[in-house]
């Protein structure tokens, strides 16, 4: 059986589609447009999210894994899609008072998920909003 | 430090299974992938190096050397073989060849031709198992 003593990291990817749209009370209207552009159109868009989960620790010498990654799939679907996929993200609550920008969705993901994923420990979140820009958070 | 990345793809065909469970808690365990006639998958292998350009070539490594690397100690062990049974690491010591296990044997045989050839570093091997399920490792800490 192998037992090695480095970090091995297990990753998947999952599917998330949900609307948004820039916009802060904090900016005027003008602003708002300004800043987030066509982002800020006042009915929203959508995007088609892969969330990229990275799970970090020792490989068990009895089954060879990380993690299970049925167990993974359940925590993730539990605590992040079905709260998000189908869903308006301005309407959380999470984003009642921060910008559904993909970097604030990166770090809301890594908190809903960090310490439920016994016996890794989740490494890194990454969220792909359209197949040319991603964003990736590690808790530092 | 520039981070310089090269992919290549190998099918092979594995099935999970720990040889001092029973045959109920290795299915219980493994589900569908226990199954001991085997199954498929088309992997990708992506070996990152890290070091400083060369000054005159521009280079981390040369990538025609790396592609060479990949072949002759990675794919010419896992290409269009069964993993459980052809591969020596799984094989001798009946490791499984989860894609965890693979991508930390494909790090032990790449990591002393790397290291030997001075200049770059191995930093991380990434073995994608399917689009969506991939295992990574980046050496002991």
């Amino acid at each position: 059986m192998n037992a090695s003593a480095g970090k091995t990291y297990f990753g998947r990817r999952y599917a998330l589609s949900a609307s948004h749209r820039l916009h802060t009370d904090a900016l005027s209207d003008e602003e708002n447009r300004a800043a987030f552009g066509k982002c800020n159109n006042p009915h929203g868009h959508g995007h088609n999210y892969v969330l990229e989960v990275l799970a970090g620790g020792a490989v068990n010498p009895e089954t060879g894994m990380v993690i299970d990654m049925v167990a993974l799939d359940a925590v993730v679907r539990t605590k992040v899609i079905e709260r998000f996929d189908r869903r308006n993200l301005n309407l959380d609550p999470y984003f009642k008072n921060r910008v559904p920008t993909t970097e604030n969705l990166t770090k809301a993901v890594f908190a809903m998920l960090d310490g439920s994923i016994s016996p890794a420990e989740l490494a890194q979140v990454r969220v792909e909003e359209t197949e040319n820009n991603f964003f990736e958070y590690s808790g530092d | 430090m520039i981070y310089l990345t090269r992919r290549a793809t190998f099918s092979a065909s594995h099935f999970y299974w720990n040889d001092s469970w029973t045959a109920e808690k290795n299915e219980h365990v493994f589900g569908r992938c226990s199954n001991r006639n085997g199954h498929g998958h088309n992997y990708t292998l992506e070996v990152t190096v890290a070091g400083e350009p060369d000054p005159v070539t521009g280079f981390v490594v040369d990538l025609k050397w790396l592609k060479d690397v990949m072949e002759r100690k990675v794919l010419a062990a896992y290409d269009h073989r069964h993993l459980n049974l052809e591969v020596p690491e799984f094989a001798a010591t009946k490791m499984i060849p989860t894609t965890e296990n693979i991508a930390i044997s494909a790090w032990k045989r790449l990591e002393p031709v790397v290291a030997s050839a001075g200049g770059a570093q191995l930093s991380r091997v990434r073995v994608y198992e399917t689009p969506e399920i991939f295992a990574e490792y980046r050496g002991g800490l």
